[in-house]
């Protein structure tokens, strides 16, 4: 892609700005169908219909929302620290989008293609954090502090199952850069890592169990670090308004809104780039290529998306200490138990 | 030529700066008209009682400590896992005493309690009384007809 730009461009600064922006060209479109999807498919799964009128059966809704917020009064509480409170928006997109740099949306397209790749992602993601955590102290409300401080509990609670889960896929790869190990699961749907990888066939059969446990976990914690249900409890409405953003309005709130849906690209994307083949088809060389790629890249994430959805509708809201408990006595110990078998796998 | 993490900057600055984009257009199109009560804290409708910085107890500082531990156990295992492969059983080993280490220590927590949630023990007043007023109450004198 970049090459394609140096052509149409020449060697200028414009080339990589253009290449920095284009995920957010697919993050806000993304955003306006996760919404409309999220409306949806909650409502036809509670037998209602959702948005009718805006459109077609309601699809302009999400855009009439935008442009609503857009004219929205944007107060800021007189007793909150002012400067932290407009800052923290700014942290939380910030820390979401530059997660996209290391994602590889095709084969011919990767915002910066560092050897680093996915711990990148995991380390720069953390400033979300410190956003979220900003957000709610700064706004000096209760609702806001208490689902702040729940989030900051269970984000780094889960950042070590997420990691260790990382870490089989990359063991088994050796590579962190998500191009890479897009490429090594070339090939087919047999060749991804959840299946084995492209190994021989004893040694897939055996790896089958514990990749698949490591996807699974995988799974599970990017949801734990989005914030959603079952692991929603920091803006659990029932319990806490709106959480760390119950002070924002207009602009600031789409912001918060927009960081969410983007993360959950984002994890989805990480899910699907370290053990479902990422960009690749498939149908192994059938019908592959960069537009190709990008298209099983998207649809692969959809679907994940999709998913996130579907869990939502489904599951019921955990309790604190729940949470803890899933993370610590779970999922950590299942986890170093497929770090050692698939070690032991390999080496043998 | 940008460097790779040159791109890496680029992002964060797309980001912020698309955040201020939005901000701005709001900041023309959208009314500006604060008043005391729009601008007090949301406290459900009632008048905010207090204030929100206080100390207040996060219930989480061991998991936290625990999280401190493990998180810089995985940057070590992240280089061990990239050349792994070439390795082989050499590593394999080391990394089992590494590990066999630390998971003593989560074995400790553990039994010790402390990855538990701190819940709170709810202790609930009991009203020293011997028996409830009303059947203390004498029954009223029939009335003579």
């Amino acid at each position: 892609m970049y090459e394609l730009l140096h052509d149409l461009l020449g060697d200028s600064l414009l080339v990589y700005v253009i290449g920095a922006a284009l995920p957010l060209l697919f993050v806000l479109p993304f955003a306006v169908v996760a919404v409309l999807l999220e409306m949806k498919v909650s409502a036809h799964m509670q037998d209602r219909v959702a948005y009718m009128y805006t459109g077609w059966h309601g699809v302009l809704q999400p855009v009439a929302d935008i442009l609503k917020l857009l004219q929205k009064e944007d107060t800021v509480p007189a007793a909150a620290d002012k400067f932290l409170f407009r800052l923290a928006p700014f942290l939380v997109f910030m820390g979401g989008y530059a997660g996209f740099a290391a994602l590889p949306f095709s084969s011919a397209y990767i915002g910066s293609n560092i050897d680093l790749g996915v711990f990148y992602i995991l380390a720069v993601s953390s400033l979300a954090v410190i956003g979220l955590m900003m957000s709610g102290w700064a706004s000096n409300n209760k609702w806001s502090l208490f689902g702040a401080m729940r989030s900051v509990a269970q984000i780094i609670s889960y950042e070590i199952p997420s990691a260790l889960s990382i870490l089989v896929a990359v063991m088994i790869v050796g590579s962190l850069n998500l191009q890479e190990v897009s490429k090594f699961q070339e090939g087919g749907i047999q060749n991804w890592i959840v299946f084995g990888g492209p190994m021989p066939l004893l040694q897939k059969l055996l790896l089958l169990p514990f990749t698949i446990t490591a996807f699974f976990i995988l799974f599970l914690a990017g949801i734990a670090e989005v914030n959603r249900t079952p692991f929603d409890l920091p803006e659990a409405e029932s319990e806490l308004v709106q959480g760390y953003n119950t002070e924002y309005s207009g602009m600031k709130f789409a912001i918060f809104y927009l960081a969410e849906f983007a993360n959950m690209f984002l994890v989805s994307g990480i899910v699907v780039s370290l053990y479902l083949g990422g960009w690749t088809s498939p149908f192994g060389d059938v019908m592959s290529g960069p537009i190709w790629s990008f298209f099983w890249f998207v649809a692969k994430g959809m679907f994940f998306v999709f998913l996130q959805v579907w869990i939502r509708w489904t599951l019921p809201r955990l309790r604190v200490d729940q949470l803890m408990y899933t993370s610590w006595k779970v999922l950590t110990p299942f986890l170093f138990v497929c770090i050692f078998a698939v070690g032991l796998i390999l080496v043998l | 030529m940008l460097t790779e993490f040159g791109k890496v900057l680029l992002f964060l600055i797309v980001g912020a700066m698309f955040v201020a984009g939005g901000l701005i257009a709001s900041w023309i199109l959208r009314p500006n008209r604060p008043y005391p009560a729009k601008l007090s804290s949301y406290e459900c409708g009632e008048e905010p009682v207090g204030n929100a910085w206080v100390r207040f107890n996060v219930r989480f500082y061991v998991i936290a400590l625990i999280f401190l531990i493990f998180d810089v156990e995985v940057v070590f295992l992240f280089p061990w896992a990239l050349v792994y492969r070439e390795l082989g059983l050499f590593a394999f080993l080391e990394m089992a005493v590494f590990l066999a280490i630390l998971l003593v220590g989560l074995a400790y927590v553990w039994v010790k309690g402390d990855l538990d949630w701190d819940k709170p023990v709810p202790q609930i007043p009991k009203i020293e009384r011997d028996r409830p007023a009303y059947k203390q109450q004498t029954p009223a004198e029939p009335v003579a007809v």
